[in-house]
C-alpha cells in the first residue's frame, strides 16, 4: 500500500519509458508456409551466425522455427511438465530422455522420416537410455573434464585427477557445477563410485566430499563459466569438452586454458533431439531433426557450437584441429572409462536433490 | 448508491486473479502428487529454516543499511529548493527504469577479481600484481545488491514524510534553544517516524524474498528462500508442493512483519499518504 | 556542514549510477569483455538491430504493458467509482483486496498465479502459461494501482455538483462524463502511467506466468544472465536509459515554461 509514496513521486518519471518501443520489433515475414514448428533448444547450441540453420531450414521447407532456449534439463522438464508449453522438438541429455520416456512424455520417432540418421555412429545407437533407439537421435555428445589455465596451473597438479578440485592451493580460484548431477557426479567419480549408484551411503559420502570443497570455491557455476575463465576470474573449473571452443578461441577466448580428462572416469554425455508426447507438428519435426543430421548442416553446428558431432561423415569433414583433437574425439582408452548417465530411480534424486540444498545452505 | 455495481468486474477479476490462486497456493502447500491431504510439505520447511534465517539476517542487514545511508539523504534533500529536489528524487528514481538484472549484473564487472575496484586498488599500489580483495561471491556482495537494489524504496518515503515537518517546528526548536542534535533526535526524528517504518516494509519485503542476486554477487553458494521457491518452480527438484509450502510461510512471515510496524504506525490512515 | 552533506549525497548518487555507467561505456567496446576495454566500436548497436530474439521481446514487453495497461485502467477507474460509493464495511473488504497484490511478496504472487494458470490448463487444456496468462497477470497487478490513484481524486470531488447536474436534467451517465471524469482525470493518467511502468518493469512474475513461450524482455535478460550476456544488452538498455533522460530532460523544460504562465492566469 505504501509503494503508492513512491509512485506518486515518480508520477512525472513515468512516462518515459513508453517511447523507447519506436522499432518495429519482430522479423520479416516469410509467408511460404503456416506451420511454426516449436523448437526447445540449450542455449548457444545452434549455429545462428554463419550457417543460419533455422534460417536456412525455413528458407528451404517454408517451415518457420519458433526457437526457444532452456538452461537446463531440470527447467525444461519443469516447464514440459507443467503442460506450460508445446514444443515440437526438444534437447534432453541422456538421463533426461530415460525420465521422459518412463515417464511416457516422448513420442516414437518414425525413422523413415529420419534417413540421415543412418550417418550416426554406431557407438552411440541404441544407447541404455533409450535402449531400442525409438524416441532420440544423438545432437551432440561430449565428455566432462576440466578446464585450467596454464598460467597459473602446474602441469605436475594434473596428476591429481579429480582431486584438483580440491587442492587447496588454488583455493578461491576453484569453479564447480551449479547443478546437482553433474556435481555429485564429479564427487562419485573422485570417490571411485558408478555415477548412477543407488547406494544412499555412497550419495553421502559424495556430499561429504562437495562440502569439503565449497569453502575452496570462488562460485558455482553454468554457463557464466566462460566469462570468469577468460576473464581469468578462476583458472580451475569443471565442463563439457565442447565449451572448450568457446573458451579457448584466440579471438574471443583466453588462449592460455586448456582441459585434460581425469584418468579416474568421467561422464560421457549426449544430447539428444526428441519429440514430446503433445507435439502438435510430428512430421515437420522429423523433418527438422533429419535436417539437422544432414552433412553440411551438422558440419556447421559442429564447428559453431563446439561440442563433438556424431555425424560421422561431418565430422570426417571437420578441421583435423578439431576433428582429430582428442580433447573433443577422445581416444579409446578414456572413453572406454566414462560412464553416461542414466535416469535414477525417485527415491535417489529425491536425496540428491536435498543433499543438495543442504549443501547450499 | 447504484456506483457501487461499477466495481463488479473488479470484484470479479480479483476474486479469480487474486484470491483463487492465493486459496490454490494453500491447496498445493497441503496436498501431496496425489492430491492427498499432508503436512509433509509444511514439515520439510524444517528443512529450509537455515535458508529461512540466513534471508531473514540478510534482508534485515540490508534494511538496516538502506536506512542507515538513507536518512541523511532524504533529510538533506528535504530541507534544499523546491526544484532542487525535485532534480535530485529525479537522479534517486532514474536508475530504477534500467533494468534491474543488469544494474545487478554489472556490479559483477565492478566487484570481481579482475574488477574495477581491485584493478583499480592494484593500480595505487595497495595491491600487488595478482592479489584481489575477495569482494564478489560473499554475503557482504548480496548484501550490497540489496541495498542497491532497495536504497531507493527507503529514501523516497522517508523524504515523503520530512519534506511535510513543518520548518516552523525546527525553528521553533531552535529558538527554544535545542541544538541540532536535539533537534534531530527530538523533533525531526519521531516526526519521520511513519517514513521509516513505511521504508523499512518496501526495503525488507523485497530483500527477504529475493531470488537472482544470490546468483550474480553470491556465486550460488547459498540459497535464500527466494531462491529455493524459484527452483522448486522452474529448476531442479521441482516440486510444487514444497514451494507452494515455502511460499505459504514466507507470505505469513511477511504479514507479521506488516501487522508488527502497521501497529506501530497506527497514526496513519488510508488516505494520509496518498493525498 | 553544507559541503559534507554534499559530498555525502554525492558519494550515493556515484553508488547509484557506477554500475549504470559502466554498463553504458562498455555497450561501446570492441570486444565482448566486460572489464577490459579494447576500443570504441559501435558493433553491439549493429548486432541489436539484427537480433529478432531480443527484438521479439521487446515488441512483446510493450504489447503486453499498452494492452494492460487500457484494460487496468477501465477496470481500476470503475473500481475507484464503485468503492467510492460503498459504506465502511465493503468498502474495507474490497480495499483489502486490492492491497494484497501490492503487500504480498512478488515471487508469492508470480507463484500464485502460475498456480492458477497450470491447474486450469490442467483442467480445461486452456490458459496454459504464454501470452494470455501473463497478459491477465499483468492486468491483475496494474490494477491496484489504478485504483489508489483514482480513489483520492474521487475522494476530492464535490459530490453536489454531480447532483446538481443531474437535478438539471443531466442523465446519470453524463453528468459522470461532464462532472466527475474532468475531476479525476489527472488520477486516471498517473495511475494509467504507473501500470505501464509496473507491467514494463516486472520480472519476477512474468517469469512465473510467461512460461518460456513469451519471454518479456527482463526474462529474455535473466536468461542471458544466466549464459553469458552480449554487450547488445548493454546497447539496448543504453537506448531505453537515454529515451527516459531525454523524455524527462523535455518535461521539465516543459514544466519550468508552463509555471508562469500557469501563475499568470
Amino acid at each position: 500500500m505504501k509503494k503508492i509514496v513512491l509512485f506518486l513521486l515518480s508520477g512525472m518519471l513515468v512516462l518515459s519509458l513508453s517511447a523507447c518501443g519506436n522499432g518495429q520489433g519482430g522479423e520479416g515475414k516469410t509467408p511460404q508456409s503456416n506451420v511454426t514448428l516449436n523448437v526447445y533448444n540449450w542455449g548457444e547450441y545452434i549455429d545462428d551466425e554463419d550457417f543460419r540453420v533455422n534460417d536456412q531450414f525455413t528458407k528451404e521447407t517454408g517451415i518457420k522455427v519458433n526457437y526457444k532456449n532452456f538452461t537446463d534439463n531440470e527447467s525444461m522438464y519443469a516447464v514440459l511438465s507443467s503442460g506450460a508449453a508445446n514444443y515440437d522438438v526438444i534437447f534432453p541429455s541422456d538421463y533426461m530422455v530415460g525420465k521422459l520416456i518412463r515417464e511416457n512424455m516422448l513420442a516414437k520417432i518414425n525413422f523413415d522420416n529420419v534417413p540421415n540418421f543412418e550417418y550416426i555412429d554406431e557407438s552411440l545407437k541404441n544407447p541404455a537410455y533409450d535402449p531400442q533407439n525409438e524416441y532420440s537421435v544423438p545432437y551432440t555428445w561430449g565428455t566432462v573434464g576440466i578446464f585450467y589455465n596454464t598460467k597459473y596451473v602446474d602441469a605436475a597438479d594434473l596428476e591429481q585427477g579429480w582431486d584438483l578440485l580440491w587442492d587447496e592451493d588454488y583455493a578461491g580460484k576453484i569453479f564447480m557445477f551449479d547443478n546437482p548431477r553433474d556435481a555429485f557426479g564429479i564427487a562419485l567419480a573422485k570417490l571411485g563410485y558408478s555415477m548412477n549408484t543407488e547406494n544412499p551411503d555412497e550419495w553421502q559420502a559424495a556430499y561429504e566430499e562437495l562440502a569439503r570443497q565449497k569453502p575452496l570455491l570462488q562460485q558455482y557455476v553454468m554457463d557464466q563459466v566462460y566469462d570468469k575463465m577468460i576473464n581469468e576470474e578462476g583458472v580451475i573449473a569443471p565442463y563439457y569438452s565442447g565449451d572448450g571452443i568457446i573458451m579457448m578461441d584466440p579471438e574471443e577466448g583466453n588462449p592460455d586454458i586448456a582441459y585434460f580428462v581425469p584418468e579416474e572416469g568421467t561422464n560421457l554425455f549426449v544430447d539428444a533431439m526428441c519429440i514430446p508426447a503433445n507435439a502438435q507438428h510430428k512430421t515437420e519435426a522429423e523433418m527438422y531433426i533429419n535436417f539437422l543430421c544432414r552433412t553440411d548442416v551438422a558440419k556447421a553446428n559442429a564447428e559453431y557450437i563446439g561440442y563433438s558431432t556424431p555425424q560421422t561423415e561431418a565430422r570426417a569433414q571437420l578441421d583435423p584441429e578439431i576433428g582429430q583433437n582428442p580433447n573433443f574425439y577422445p581416444p579409446e582408452e578414456v572413453l572406454e572409462n566414462t560412464e553416461v548417465f542414466l535416469t535414477l530411480p525417485d527415491e535417489t534424486n529425491a536425496l540428491m536433490d536435498s543433499l543438495w540444498m543442504t549443501l547450499k545452505k | 448508491m447504484k456506483s457501487r455495481s461499477a466495481a463488479a468486474p473488479f470484484g470479479i477479476w480479483m476474486a479469480l486473479f487474486t484470491i483463487v490462486p492465493l486459496a490454490i497456493v494453500v491447496w498445493f502447500a497441503f496436498t501431496d502428487q496425489n492430491g492427498d491431504f499432508t503436512l509433509s510439505n509444511l514439515s520439510a520447511i524444517g528443512e529450509h529454516a537455515g535458508a529461512f534465517g540466513l534471508s531473514i539476517a540478510l534482508g534485515a542487514i540490508a534494511t538496516i543499511l538502506c536506512l542507515v545511508l538513507a536518512y541523511p539523504l532524504a533529510y538533506s534533500i528535504s530541507r534544499v529548493s523546491e526544484r532542487a529536489q525535485q532534480t535530485m528524487v529525479m537522479i534517486i528514481m532514474l536508475p530504477m527504469w534500467m533494468n534491474f538484472l543488469l544494474r545487478t549484473y554489472a556490479w559483477m564487472s565492478i566487484l570481481e577479481n579482475n574488477g574495477f575496484i581491485n584493478q583499480f586498488l592494484r593500480l595505487i599500489g595497495v595491491l600487488g600484481e595478482g592479489q584481489s580483495l575477495p569482494l564478489i561471491n560473499t554475503n557482504g556482495a548480496v548484501v550490497l545488491g540489496m541495498v542497491y537494489n532497495f536504497l531507493p524504496f527507503m529514501v523516497l518515503p522517508l523524504y515523503s514524510v520530512m519534506v511535510k515537518i513543518d520548518r516552523r517546528v525546527i525553528e521553533a526548536a531552535q529558538d527554544l534553544g535545542s541544538n541540532g542534535f536535539q533537534v534531530l533526535f527530538r523533533v525531526i526524528f519521531p516526526l519521520s517516524v511513519p517514513g521509516i517504518l513505511s521504508g523499512i516494509t518496501m526495503v525488507f519485503v523485497p530483500a527477504v524474498s529475493t531470488f537472482v542476486i544470490t546468483k550474480l554477487l553470491g556465486g550460488s553458494k547459498v540459497m535464500l528462500i527466494g531462491d529455493i521457491i524459484e527452483s522448486s518452480f522452474i529448476g531442479h527438484g521441482a516440486n510444487y508442493h514444497v514451494g507452494a509450502a515455502l511460499s505459504l510461510v514466507l507470505m505469513i512471515l511477511i504479514l507479521i512483519c506488516m501487522a508488527f510496524t502497521s501497529l506501530v504506525d497506527k497514526g496513519e490512515d488510508e488516505g494520509g499518504m496518498m493525498a | 556542514m553544507k559541503t559534507l552533506s554534499k559530498i555525502y549525497n554525492a558519494l550515493i548518487f556515484v553508488f547509484l549510477y557506477a554500475p549504470i555507467l559502466v554498463l553504458i561505456i562498455f555497450s561501446f567496446n570492441d570486444s565482448r569483455s566486460r572489464v577490459v576495454w579494447n576500443g570504441f566500436s559501435l558493433r553491439w548497436y549493429e548486432t541489436l538491430f539484427q537480433d529478432t530474439e531480443l527484438l521479439d521481446s521487446l515488441w512483446l514487453t510493450l504489447t503486453v504493458a499498452v494492452t494492460a495497461t487500457v484494460i487496468s485502467t477501465l477496470i481500476g477507474t470503475a473500481a475507484a467509482v464503485g468503492i467510492h460509493g460503498m459504506n465502511g464495511r465493503l468498502r474495507k473488504v474490497f480495499m483489502t483486496v486490492n492491497n494484497i497484490p501490492m503487500v504480498n511478496p512478488e515471487i508469492v504472487t508470480g507463484i500464485a498465479l502460475m498456480l492458477l494458470f497450470v491447474f486450469i490448463y490442467r483442467a480445461t487444456g486452456i490458459l496454459q502459461p504464454g501470452f494470455a496468462a501473463l497478459l491477465l497477470s499483468h492486468i491483475t497487478f496494474c490494477i491496484p494501482y489504478v485504483v489508489l490513484q483514482v480513489m483520492p481524486k474521487l475522494r476530492q470531488t464535490d459530490k453536489h455538483l454531480y447532483e446538481a447536474a443531474m437535478d438539471l436534467g443531466c442523465h446519470p451517465w453524463s453528468a459522470f462524463a461532464k462532472v466527475v471524469m474532468p475531476e479525476i482525470m489527472p488520477g486516471i493518467v498517473t495511475g494509467a502511467l504507473m501500470a505501464f511502468t509496473m507491467s514494463l518493469d516486472d520480472f519476477v512474475i512474468s517469469l512465473f506466468t510467461s512460461g518460456e513461450s513469451a519471454q518479456t524482455l527482463s526474462v529474455t535478460i535473466y536468461a542471458m544472465v544466466k549464459r553469458r550476456v552480449t554487450p547488445e544488452i548493454n546497447a539496448l538498455s543504453t537506448l531505453m536509459f537515454g529515451t527516459v533522460l531525454i523524455l524527462l530532460i523535455l518535461v521539465n523544460v516543459l514544466q519550468i515554461r508552463g509555471k508562469p504562465k500557469q501563475t499568470a492566469q
